[in-house]
């Protein structure tokens, strides 16, 4: 019995950090159609925000390094949501219909996060937000100064052109404050390799049950799943804006005729599900070191999650990530060939999951599960209801 | 009458066989030149970095046949470029000098040749292996998930989830085929020839060179009659395709099997050539980076396709080599830029120069409905209205 409830308490808990990275992509694909490769990158975003809290935290000295968690919380979220918003509004706003190749777009952001990630530095910082405020300020200045006939006709050229100067400055600015300034400023803040979170102390050990723990730090990123869990469900049944949201998602055509400002839906919803995002990233934060490459690790299950669980329905996902979470860990684990092999079964099946009991070949037995659902369900556990012929 | 409508008609036969033989004479010269010229001018090390990039340009031939034409979004293709290159090297590894039981199965205490790698001792069966496994392996994929009706950016997630299962078990398999540290084919025999010697590597050129064209010629074949337009319908809509009476699963399929078949053939080539295959070709962000290749050069169209994927890897080495830093942010933009400012690809973006510098310097002439502007009636509407 005790095996069995530990098997599903892990599932549970690594369940749970699939489901809160797995709500806010869940979300934004149901709404747009868009399903964002930056998506571990914004949780490795927030893994980073919660390092550097941390660090912060730890020079206040001992009562406030003990809740710096706390703090994290909201940071994580805040800076994963204003990068979400910059990505929908700077790339993804262009490409609506066209979801493939936002697939691409958001690749291409995710692979300058992961280097951002690595190589940031002042000089870096200080040329990124010229380069921003200079192409920016010119798009608007240039909106402005222009007709609207002038600006349609040329906007092509003169948006290269706006970049390619603002390119050109913000890498001459950059290259000149690496060279003059002192080491200390040039040095990389993180570097490439893997940063640690310690969690605070009332967060290490755990419950003995028996011969065996419940982790607090699981315990407490299970609670987190749930909090964010019931506030979505408040936010997005009970406010306005979640009201919108749900109505754009069910009809956009018909929300735009009936004044919902379609635009502003997708960039608030955009940024919540990044913002979740970052919430994510201070969970895997406290499971592990993380690397500019840790969001990697995560997406690929994420996406599933969002496969499995259909769109635009809260307890898909959730069924959809705890299944797959705890399916992974007891395949993995070598529970279920353990439980064969004391029940006495044939030796080949005992083999036979004995061979998938790793993390990794878990993952094979998993997707194999997973093709095999979506031939009596392509459209996931909760298929949306209506008379469309499309998916 | 009838006359000019003959004379007509032959002056577009006469138009279209003018037009097809400049692209074949066209095609000729370029494979000429780079069968017969370049190995004589360019040192061994460049020309074998050239022949890799041309077998990644054959990648990106099949990754446009699905993409740009089909509208399927692929993630997953370096699982059949990886199956392809193991096929390849496995032949190899029973054929040299660790015959019969390659060096690094005693190192996991195995002593006894594994069942699958049985058949790969044949010559014959490997060259038919190398394109009918991974197009069996993509033809199941792609059945399972088409018959469903997935498509669209579930389709290309699945393949990517896909590739990480085939990247796990190629990874975590140590004693069946030397998981992370993956195969070396430098030093074995192909045909008593050593595999990384000068004579080896020009013959592994030239068929690069030829199978290119291969592949190039039976793409331009698929696409170019009725089968290419029902492709294009299926990119555009498919559900429209359906109500007219095709079943889309069927040619999905098919097209999604070529297009394995020819990644696993470019992926054959590329193991021979870089001298190794390991797990780590099945990464995502390799796979990725094909599909970018197909849109730097200009999607839908296939010269376009291989001109992105020398163009794209040209410029990577020369970033690489220099700034390694740089070189992800380049290709993020790289990435974002070609999606948002040029989605035709550089092919699309020189097209649309060229129609722009005409309507700039010649008659503007394209009416789109000339027949709406000579009818008397609508004239008349028109000047109603306007009064």
């Amino acid at each position: 019995m005790l095996p069995l409830l530990q098997g599903l308490f892990n599932g549970v808990s690594i369940g749970s950090v699939l489901l809160i990275a797995a709500l806010g992509l869940a979300i934004v694909f149901g709404l747009m159609g868009v399903i964002n490769l930056a998506h571990g990158e914004l949780m490795m975003l927030g893994a980073y925000s919660t390092f550097v809290v941390q660090n912060g935290f730890k020079i206040l000295g001992e009562p406030w390094s003990s809740i710096y968690i706390f703090a994290a919380l909201p940071v994580a979220f805040i800076v994963a949501a204003l990068v979400g918003l910059a990505l929908e509004r700077g790339a993804i706003r262009f490409l609506y219909g066209r979801p493939l190749e936002t697939l691409l777009a958001t690749w291409g952001v995710s692979l300058i996060l992961r280097q951002f990630v690595r190589s940031a530095n002042w000089p870096l910082l200080a040329g990124l937000s010229l380069l921003v405020v200079l192409f920016f300020g010119a798009w608007v200045i240039l909106t402005r100064v222009l007709s609207p006939e002038q600006w349609r006709s040329r906007r092509l050229v003169l948006l290269l052109t706006n970049l390619g100067v603002s390119l050109g400055l913000a890498i001459t600015t950059a290259a000149l404050l690496w060279q003059t300034l002192p080491d200390d400023w040039v040095r990389p803040w993180f570097g490439p390799r893997n940063v640690d979170v310690t969690a605070p102390a009332w967060l290490r050990g755990g419950i003995p049950i028996g011969t065996f723990q419940l982790p607090y730090a699981r315990i407490f990123i299970i609670v987190l799943t749930v909090l964010c869990l019931v506030g979505m469900y408040w936010f997005l049944n009970a406010s306005s804006w979640g009201l919108r949201i749900r109505a754009v998602t069910q009809n956009r055509d018909m929300s735009a005729c009936l004044g919902i400002d379609t635009g502003r839906v997708d960039a608030l919803t955009f940024a919540l599900g990044s913002g979740l995002a970052g919430v994510a990233g201070v969970a895997i934060a406290l499971l592990g070191s993380v690397g500019p490459n840790t969001g990697q690790n995560y997406i690929v299950d994420t996406f599933m999650v969002v496969v499995v669980g259909g769109v635009g329905n809260l307890l898909g996902t959730i069924i959809a990530a705890l299944v797959i979470g705890s399916f992974t860990f007891i395949i993995g684990s070598g529970a279920i060939a353990l439980l064969l092999s004391n029940a006495e079964a044939p030796a080949a099946l005992v083999e036979f999951f004995n061979f998938f009991a790793t993390t990794s070949m878990a993952k094979v037995m998993v997707f194999a599960a997973i093709i095999a659902f979506l031939q009596f369900r392509p459209a996931g556990i909760f298929p949306p209801k209506g008379r469309t012929a499309e998916l | 009458m009838s006359s000019e409508v003959i004379s007509r008609h032959q002056q577009q036969k006469r138009d279209r066989l003018l037009r097809g033989s400049l692209e074949l004479g066209i095609i000729v010269a370029i494979v000429l030149v780079l069968m017969l010229v370049m190995p004589a001018s360019l040192p061994a090390f460049r020309l074998k970095l050239l022949g890799r990039f041309l077998s990644l340009a054959i990648v990106a031939v099949g990754i446009d046949l699905i993409w740009g034409y089909t509208g399927l979004l692929s993630l997953g293709h370096g699982i059949f470029f990886a199956l392809g290159g193991y096929a390849f090297a496995m032949y190899l590894k029973l054929n040299g000098p660790e015959a019969p039981l390659p060096e690094f199965f005693t190192l996991y205490g195995v002593d006894q040749l594994p069942w699958f790698w049985q058949p790969f001792k044949s010559f014959g069966f490997t060259m038919l292996a190398i394109p009918i496994i991974p197009a069996l392996v993509a033809s199941v994929l792609g059945y399972l998930v088409f018959r469903n009706r997935i498509r669209g950016v579930y389709f290309s997630i699945l393949t990517q989830a896909a590739l990480i299962v085939f990247f796990n078990f190629f990874n975590g398999q140590q004693e069946l085929i030397n998981g992370t540290n993956g195969l070396k084919t430098d030093t074995d025999l192909i045909f008593g020839q050593v595999v990384s010697s000068e004579a080896a590597q020009l013959a592994f050129f030239e068929t690069t060179v030829a199978l290119l064209l291969a592949a190039y010629l039976l793409c331009r074949w698929l696409t170019s009659g009725r089968f290419g337009k029902l492709l294009v319908a299926i990119r555009d809509d498919e559900n429209r395709v359906r109500f007219t009476g095709y079943n889309p699963t069927g040619y999905k399929v098919f097209v999604f099997a070529i297009s394995g078949a020819i990644a696993g053939i470019a992926g054959a080539l590329y193991t021979v050539q870089s001298g190794i295959i390991t797990p780590s070709i099945m990464e995502v962000a390799f796979s990725i980076e094909m599909v970018i290749w197909v849109a730097v050069g200009g999607r839908g169209t296939l010269v376009g396709a291989i001109l992105g994927a020398l163009l794209v890897n040209q410029a990577r080495t020369m970033l690489s080599e220099q700034f390694p830093e740089v070189w992800l942010f380049f290709q993020g933009l790289l990435f974002l830029l070609v999606v948002t400012v040029l989605p035709d690809g550089v092919l699309g973006g020189f097209r649309r120069l060229v129609t722009w510098g005409r309507s700039r310097f010649a008659s503007p002439s394209l009416v789109t409905y000339p027949a709406v502007e000579a009818n008397p009636e609508i004239q008349h509407e028109r000047e109603e209205i306007n009064q």
